[in-house]
């Protein structure tokens, strides 16, 4: 049976040109979105993409997809895909690999994953972080359920994305349900984007478009980015260009001009909070530090004021005094987190800063109004995003996703210092990478050059599996290389990006190149080699998954979602449930509070943190929300030598660093260092000449382009490119993570990734 | 395989009757449009053109300062985006001045290019003031936005147009069009509107008003 088959071809559209029509989910990466195509076949071959063509409402939006959707042919069908096994020749991370076939591969796989756990044990074992593929079917949580199976494996907990804002939520509200359903944004007032982009990170489909919406409906929308983003264009009625790393020392002066002027819910904070004051000290706690303490200066002797703050993140202060009156009057109002802001030295006080200004301004609880913190959507939690049963891991110690490396190192020594959770300490280093979908190994991760070191000592890592499509920078590193099939060629499964209430099926629509199999075909045969085949897989293929998956679905938040069979028939490639009544979150709570406490030790807001003050490490991890100076900054010594802050945002080139090769998307957003005009002069340096950025940890090549929409002072490099270093080194891809640093948040453990201070100067050919 | 021109132009008389009673348009929303480029990438996909070929492109106009307030930078910018096609002008000076008369001019308003009898001179490219002639140097022909006609005549709306996650772009009859979204027909850098009439309508960003000669310039050359 062909795979066009799959489709009931009285459903699928036939149009003029002999195609054939297929709605489908656009291929499923950590893009921020999940969108609907209509890919159009001819003779197995995609020869179009559309979007989503159903009706167009607020209740249930199309789900249009970006620019990398519509460019996904050239990904599909680009060259460079891999087409057989590989096996390691030269030193690791060299690049040379000779074409070895299936069996051997497997059985080398295999045998290595037997040798390893019999030497070290299961927790040698880890599959690191990654969001490559993530249509269930495709992606790492297949090697997941193989490694479980197989006595378990080191986990990990937290991820690259939301590594401070998730249990920096956790400390205020003892949940991450802040959120409400989108469509609620459309009776706010007021939106204070703080460090928001839906335009280019996306934070689900339709997000910007519901900000628009928005303010069709009279919302004023202030935007607050180093960069004068596409959002901030396309959204904003005002920017504010704050200096990166700063933004808590914002919060805390509107916070003071909302205190001093009497601008705050005294009412609600008084009944639904604690900490705030000194009336409301936790039992025990009574003689620290509460917030308005901090505010006003009270014990350190400096009152957080405009002008306190005007010095420290570089906006004016009458500005900064008339956003916090805004923010405190104009209701309903949100103050919208993004999550560039929390990737950073300090990332858990400015998530923690904004939720209690969400609490002073009394809009939790209320239509229109936005709790802030990660703001998972109301009432459920939203979106699974994986529901591929994994299953229990045997092995109970967890590491923070962003020390994986340290644990490469030194993993014997660590504890819960180091972020180590379900066992006092871990008892190994980390021996096998099986690593699936994921470039996190070297692009992606902080401080490439040093992570190029540990995984090209092979008495470290000892064996690197990778699934891939492309030869990516982690698959140079691989032992073994196995070609997996795009998400075209398998079946998949997805639901919402954060947002959406939407099951979206992805059939088998195209023939996998000859050699390349499904993530999960491939660890099933792994499997079968260990000697549990049949447990891996239940008795079931790619297609039989995805209706066990389905019936996940239709007991929760689907009830009424069709057989696979009718979504087939039918063509349908997306059930939606619309919302006609956007839930909102903290409703029960901020009624009666006693009735419906919060999940936090108090079970109110927690402003002041007893858990918190319980750590001991006031410095770094204070109990209220607080201002601290980034340990590279520019007002620390390193600014002599490394002047600009460096910042790596999302781009639509890639979705990471997937797309990274695609023609078609890099001509509409090349890859180059945006700098201001301001800075660029003081370097004798002109739009389109080539720079060299570096600090000690490493050294890049690009174009640069002169910008006026980036604050004086900083750089931007778009993250994901490819690292291409040459024999020096010198990072030629334009990869900002060779300048990264590996060093985490202090709470959180935590990515720190776009907190770096570095030098940009004219780059002489030799 | 697309049609001949001949045959497209049937199909225009047929649908809509009498020359000249219909004139398709784009609408532009510049105030909501984020430099996305899904329209630039939808209409790649459809027409199938190798980088270099710019069916549709999207500028990013930039202008403005930096102010040096106390110890503090304060801009003060213009920044707004402007997608384009074609405009399928009402008087489209593409078509008055190619030699070989390879551009012809639908009842329905659709402005196309006729490969067959295009010589590659160029002369097209020149006299638009849009950018909208785009050469294609393998072929050594001319060609542009053809308003996806062959969407068009079976009653859909052309790539760009349902490919925009902002709903930014709209399209229909060019009065139909300005009686929804206004009469606004031009935007720093595009020409006054008189002089090719172009069938394009945009609703202008906050800060284009601010916009002029020498007060901002495109900032991404390179991809348009």
């Amino acid at each position: 049976m062909t795979s066009q088959q799959n489709v009931n071809k009285k459903a699928a559209i036939a149009s003029s040109r002999g195609e054939v029509m297929i709605r489908t989910g656009c291929p499923s990466h950590n893009c921020g979105g999940r969108c609907l195509l209509r890919v159009y076949l001819k003779d197995g071959v995609i020869t179009r993409i559309d979007g989503d063509d159903r009706p167009d409402t607020i209740e249930a939006p199309q789900l249009r997809p970006c620019p990398r959707g519509r460019a996904y042919r050239r990904r599909q069908y680009h060259p460079d895909r891999l087409r057989y096994p590989l096996k390691r020749t030269g030193r690791r991370g060299e690049g040379k690999f000779e074409r070895i076939s299936w069996d051997e591969a497997l059985d080398l796989v295999a045998s290595e994953l037997s040798r390893v756990k019999e030497k070290y044990g299961n927790s040698a074992l880890f599959v690191p972080y990654g969001t490559g593929s993530y249509n269930q079917i495709n992606g790492r949580q297949t090697a997941t359920r193989l490694l479980h199976l197989f006595g378990g494996c080191l986990g990990f907990y937290n991820s690259y994305s939301w590594a401070c804002i998730t249990p920096a939520t956790l400390t205020v509200y003892g949940t991450t349900t802040t959120g409400n359903q989108r469509q609620d944004w459309l009776n706010s007032r007021y939106i204070l984007m703080w460090s928001w982009n839906p335009a280019e990170m996306r934070d689900g489909t339709n997000s910007d478009y519901f900000v628009k919406l928005a303010r069709e409906r009279g919302a004023k929308v202030v935007c607050l980015d180093p960069r004068l983003t596409p959002s901030a264009i396309a959204l904003a009625d005002e920017w504010i260009p704050i200096r990166p790393g700063t933004d808590a020392a914002m919060m805390s002066a509107m916070a003071y001009v909302m205190i001093t002027e009497n601008l705050y819910d005294a009412d609600f904070i008084r009944t639904h909070s604690v900490g705030f004051d000194e009336t409301q000290m936790p039992p025990g706690f009574e003689a620290e530090e509460t917030y308005k303490d901090y505010i006003l200066g009270r014990r350190d002797g400096v009152p957080k004021t405009p002008g306190w703050a005007e010095s420290i993140c570089g906006v004016p202060a009458e500005t900064i005094a008339r956003i916090a009156r805004e923010y405190a009057t104009i209701k309903p109002a949100m103050l919208y987190l993004g999550y560039g802001l929390q990737r950073r030295a300090y990332g858990e006080q400015a998530v923690r800063a904004a939720c209690v200004l969400a609490a002073l301004t009394g809009n939790i609880g209320i239509h229109g109004g936005w709790a802030s913190g990660l703001a998972n959507q109301a009432p459920d939690g939203g979106p699974f995003w994986l529901v591929f049963p994994v299953g229990e891991n045997p092995v109970k110690a967890s590491i923070p996703s962003f020390l994986w490396t340290e644990v490469v190192l030194r993993g014997r020594e660590m504890g819960p210092e180091d972020g180590v959770v379900g066992v006092p300490k871990l008892d190994n280093n980390i021996k096998l990478l099986y690593v699936v979908a994921s470039n996190c190994l070297i692009n992606q991760h902080a401080n490439t050059n040093r992570t190029a070191k540990i995984l090209s000592d092979e008495s470290l890592v000892e064996f690197i599996v990778v699934h891939e499509q492309f030869m990516t920078p982690t698959a140079r590193f691989a032992d073994v290389v196995l070609p997996a099939c795009t998400q075209f060629e398998t079946w998949g499964l997805e639901d919402g990006w954060k947002y959406g209430d939407e099951v979206i099926l992805m059939p088998k629509i195209l023939e996998p190149l000859p050699e390349t199999r499904s993530d999960y075909a491939i660890c099933a045969e792994v499997a079968e080699r260990l000697g549990f085949g049949e447990k891996y897989t239940e008795g079931r293929d790619e297609k039989q998954w995805v209706e066990w998956m389905l019936d996940v679905y239709r007991q929760t938040r689907f009830p009424d979602l069709p057989s696979l069979d009718e979504l087939l028939e039918k063509n349908l490639g997306v059930w939606a449930r619309p919302v006609t009544d956007p839930a909102v979150a903290f409703e029960d709570f901020r009624r009666d509070p006693e009735k419906y406490p919060l999940p936090t030790p108090s079970g109110k807001i927690e402003i002041f943190s007893a858990r918190i003050s319980g750590l001991g490490k006031q410095a770094e991890i204070p109990a209220v929300p607080k201002y601290i100076q980034e340990w590279e900054s520019p007002f620390g010594e390193e600014a002599k030598k490394y002047p600009l802050q460096a910042i790596g945002h999302h781009y639509l080139a890639r979705v990471h660093s997937t797309h990274h090769n695609n023609d078609w998307l890099r001509e509409a957003f090349p890859q180059r260092v945006f700098i201001n005009p301001v800075d660029a002069e003081e370097r004798g340096i002109k739009t389109g000449q080539l720079v060299k950025v570096f600090n000690e940890r490493g050294a890049l090549l690009l174009p640069c382009r002169l910008t006026l929409k980036i604050r004086p002072g900083v750089v931007a490099i778009p993250q994901g490119a490819w690292w291409e270093p040459d024999e020096e080194g010198l990072d030629h891809g334009g990869n900002i993570n060779v300048l990264t640093s590996e060093r985490w948040s202090p709470y959180a453990f935590g990515n720190t990734q776009h907190t770096i201070m570095v030098q940009v100067e004219k780059y002489e050919e030799k | 395989m697309k049609r001949s021109k001949q045959e497209a132009r049937e199909a225009g008389n047929e649908k809509k009757g009498q020359p000249g009673q219909i004139q398709y348009a784009f609408f532009f929303d510049s105030s909501a449009c984020s430099a996305c480029k899904s329209c630039v990438l939808a209409c790649r996909d459809k027409n199938n053109w190798p980088p270099g070929v710019r069916w549709r492109r999207v500028y990013e106009l930039c202008g403005g300062e930096w102010l040096r307030v106390g110890n503090n930078w304060v801009p003060d910018l213009i920044a707004y985006n402007l997608s384009l096609g074609c405009n399928h002008c009402e008087e489209p000076v593409c078509l008055k001045g190619c030699p070989s008369r390879a551009i012809s001019k639908r009842p329905d308003g659709i402005v196309l290019i006729d490969r067959k009898k295009c010589l590659g001179c160029r002369y097209c490219e020149w006299s638009c003031p849009y950018g909208a002639p785009q050469y294609d140097v393998a072929a050594g022909r001319m060609t542009k936005c053809d308003l996806c006609y062959d969407l068009v005549d079976q009653g859909e709306k052309p790539a760009c147009v349902s490919a925009c996650p902002m709903r930014a772009l709209d399209f229909g009859p060019l009065d139909e069009l300005m009686e929804k979204y206004g009469q606004v027909r031009t935007v720093f850098p595009l020409p006054e509107a008189g002089i090719t009439r172009p069938a394009f309508i945009i609703k202008l960003h906050p800060t284009a008003s601010k916009a002029g000669p020498g007060k901002v310039t495109v900032g991404n050359n390179e991809e348009v």
